[in-house]
């Protein structure tokens, strides 16, 4: 029996919590304060205890169907009640619904006199009598170290405050009480913290560097694990919020699917798809490298898509944004208009480093976009520490990823300084990162871009030149010469010269082609001329031969004419024959 | 239970001005230290309020909701209502030179 009820109460290792409802604490106390202890919350002047132990009460009422009761030690219940109407809670209605009392504890010491010994049952009764009242389970005593100030015989008064803290734990009440610290070292001034020594909460409240800052830490959570961190936190409109510094777990998902960057080249340099689908893209580069316009092209193409886009300005205003985007030839007001696009602008000063994540989160959880583009997030670091930015970044990217939402963070590099340098502290965070960079070349500065990293992904190693052109951004082919990439006019002289170079080489081919048929030609004219000269000589050798031939017949045939006339001479008849004898063979 | 206890004298004619103090004790139950306020209280008040007090107990166990009214944290606390100002006696009431400053009585005796 015993053992069956140990089961049904969670596991057996777990403390049974209360969820507080405060945005983030319940993340990062493993589900809420301790269930039926008391909790105290110590924190200096300012540092939001009160409001902390009303959020407590508020959402205990609202959210767990767990009535509360206030007994505060400072603030009137009209005080009380006006403060938590500016941050949204209405008590008046759950007060009149039964869901919360509020009891103002006040003694005016001056018309007090103390004599002998006391003890504070009319306390616990006021408290016991609240409590029963709305059937509470949660209690917040705000602040009971007052009654210090008030009371004689501190001695009695601290057994006092044991005995009730004792109370309300036999009573099984979920309690809050808070505790002004005086020093940093000490959480109470009286040393309450021996008395609740269950769960510790230190609240405080910064200003560095004209900027404010609240933190939560919890010091101590008996019989559970918590973050150990410092949280910073803020109190806007919406109560108190959280926010844990990282996710506990890197347990992401990590999509196949690829977006493209709305640059057709670009997207060829990232292995021919572009990114994936909630990562996170840094691009970096010094004032005027065209940062804001390749975002513009993301944005242009997720809108196109059906996709929303949640645009954080911290530098210009959405007008001026869009006026500027048109000149190259985006148009992102349509976007805004169907709702797809949606600027967030505001001057990083405007609040602190806290106030921003928060407000980002806000934004982020209400209007559900598929990309979010941060320009520039380093206009942050004008409202907190390096390492106060890095760890808000790194949340924020966090968050951005178990959302799976696409993120292009823009980051302006000092002109000169290394770039891989000053972005150690975000880039490791990132899962891509474009590296825009003005080139000084031949009294001209030109735009190229780099693939610096692209995890997951085949990507190009070419430094690309970047064209701003009232066409969106161009990529043209690159030139690479023995200064590395060649950008701007010395980009259009290789360009000329190469074709220069063609054309002459194409003229030298065709002169070396005319030339051999020249050469052909004159050969075959020569040729020609020969053979004429040959036939000529052969018909004039012929008609010589001829000629003499003839010449010879007639000698012969004159001869013996001559011989037949003569008659006279043998001898020459001999001569004669013998002639012809010697031709006829 | 609220009781009221009037002791025999009411009033003092012919004294200058009427002063009636109106007392209220707050305990929450019959504890020691309440009982001993109690007593203490009365013999206070027998000599030197003969006549012209008024002691109210109220039980907080009984009306818890009373407490609030008169802002009662400590027990035993003795609140003088009457004449004004308005004072309150936090304690057992060991000490009665205290405990006549603070009911205003040394004064007027």
């Amino acid at each position: 029996m015993a053992q069956r009820k140990k089961a049904s109460q969670t596991s057996p290792r777990t403390l049974p919590k209360a969820p507080t409802g405060i945005q983030g604490l319940d993340e990062i106390t493993l589900g809420g304060l301790p269930r039926g202890r008391p909790t105290l919350i110590s924190g200096g002047a300012g540092s939001g205890k009160t409001l902390f132990g009303v959020e407590f009460l508020v959402r205990g009422a609202t959210q767990y169907n767990e009535p509360g009761v206030l007994i505060s030690f400072e603030e009137s219940i009209q005080d009380l009640t006006k403060n938590a109407a500016s941050l949204g809670f209405d008590l008046d209605r759950l007060v009149a619904e039964k869901k919360l009392f509020l009891d103002h504890v006040h003694i005016q010491r001056s018309e007090m006199e103390a004599t002998g010994e006391y003890d504070l049952d009319g306390l616990f009764i006021r408290i016991a009598d609240a409590v029963q009242r709305v059937g509470a389970r949660r209690v917040v005593l705000d602040t009971i170290e007052s009654l210090f100030a008030e009371l004689p015989n501190p001695g009695i008064l601290r057994a006092e405050i044991r005995r009730l803290f004792g109370w309300l734990k036999e009573k099984g009440l979920t309690a809050v009480i808070t505790a002004e610290r005086d020093e940093p070292h000490r959480l109470t001034r009286h040393g309450l913290e021996e008395y609740v020594s269950d769960c510790v909460i230190s609240l405080d409240h910064r200003i560095r560097e004209e900027i404010s800052t609240r933190r939560l830490r919890i010091v101590k959570y008996r019989g559970s694990t918590h973050g150990t961190n410092e949280y910073p936190f803020l109190i806007d409109e919406h109560g108190i919020s959280v926010l844990p510094i990282s996710s506990l777990g890197l347990d992401h998902a990590a999509p196949d699917e690829r977006i493209s960057s709305g640059i057709a080249q670009l997207d060829g340099m990232l292995g021919g798809k572009g990114f994936y689908r909630g990562s996170s893209i840094l691009i970096s580069g010094a004032a005027g490298t065209g940062k804001t316009s390749v975002a513009a092209h993301f944005v242009d193409a997720a809108c196109r898509r059906g996709e929303r886009c949640l645009y954080f300005a911290f530098e210009e205003s959405p007008r001026q944004i869009i006026r500027n985007m048109r000149s190259i030839g985006i148009d992102l007001e349509p976007w805004v208009g169907k709702e797809l696009l949606r600027f967030q602008a505001a001057r990083p000063t405007y609040g602190g480093i806290e106030q921003h994540l928060a407000l980002t989160h806000q934004s982020i959880s209400s209007f559900q976009p598929g990309v979010v583009v941060v320009d520039p997030v380093t206009n942050l670091t004008a409202v907190g520490t390096e390492h106060e930015v890095r760890s808000m970044f790194t949340r924020l990217v966090d968050f951005l990823k178990t959302q799976q939402i696409t993120a292009v963070f823009n980051s302006l590099a000092a002109a000169g300084g290394s770039q891989e340098v000053s972005e150690e502290g975000v880039s490791s965070l990132m899962d891509a990162w474009l590296l825009l960079e003005g080139i000084q070349v031949g009294g001209e500065r030109n735009r190229t871009l780099y693939v610096l990293k692209a995890r997951g992904m085949e990507h190009s190693n070419q430094i690309r030149e970047f064209l701003i052109t009232d066409g969106g951004i161009q990529l043209p082919h690159a030139y690479v010469g023995s200064e590395g990439v060649l950008t701007g006019s010395a980009r259009l002289s290789q360009e000329a010269r190469e074709e220069a170079a063609d054309t002459v080489h194409q003229q030298e081919t065709e002169g070396h082609r005319r030339e051999l048929e020249r050469r052909r030609r004159i050969f075959e004219a020569r040729l020609a001329m020969l053979k004429a000269e040959f036939e000529m000589e052969q018909e004039k050798t012929q008609q010589s031969i001829s000629k003499s031939d003839l010449l010879d017949k007639r000698l012969l045939q004159d001869r013996g004419l001559m011989v037949r006339s003569r008659q006279a001479d043998p001898a020459s008849n001999k001569k004669k024959g013998r002639t012809p004898a010697a031709r006829g063979r | 239970m609220a009781t009221t206890k009037t002791p025999a004298e009411r009033r003092q004619p012919n004294r200058r001005k009427p002063r009636v103090y109106k007392l209220r004790l707050y305990v929450a139950g019959q504890t020691p230290k309440s009982i001993r306020a109690f007593a203490r209280l009365q013999t206070l008040c027998e000599e030197h309020l003969k006549g012209r007090y008024r002691i109210e107990v109220i039980d907080l166990l009984v009306h818890p909701q009373l407490a609030r009214g008169d802002q009662i944290v400590a027990i035993p606390t003795l609140v003088k209502r009457l004449p004004p100002p308005v004072r309150k006696i936090i304690g057992d009431l060991a000490d009665t030179v205290r405990a006549l400053v603070g009911l205003d009585v040394q004064k007027a005796d």
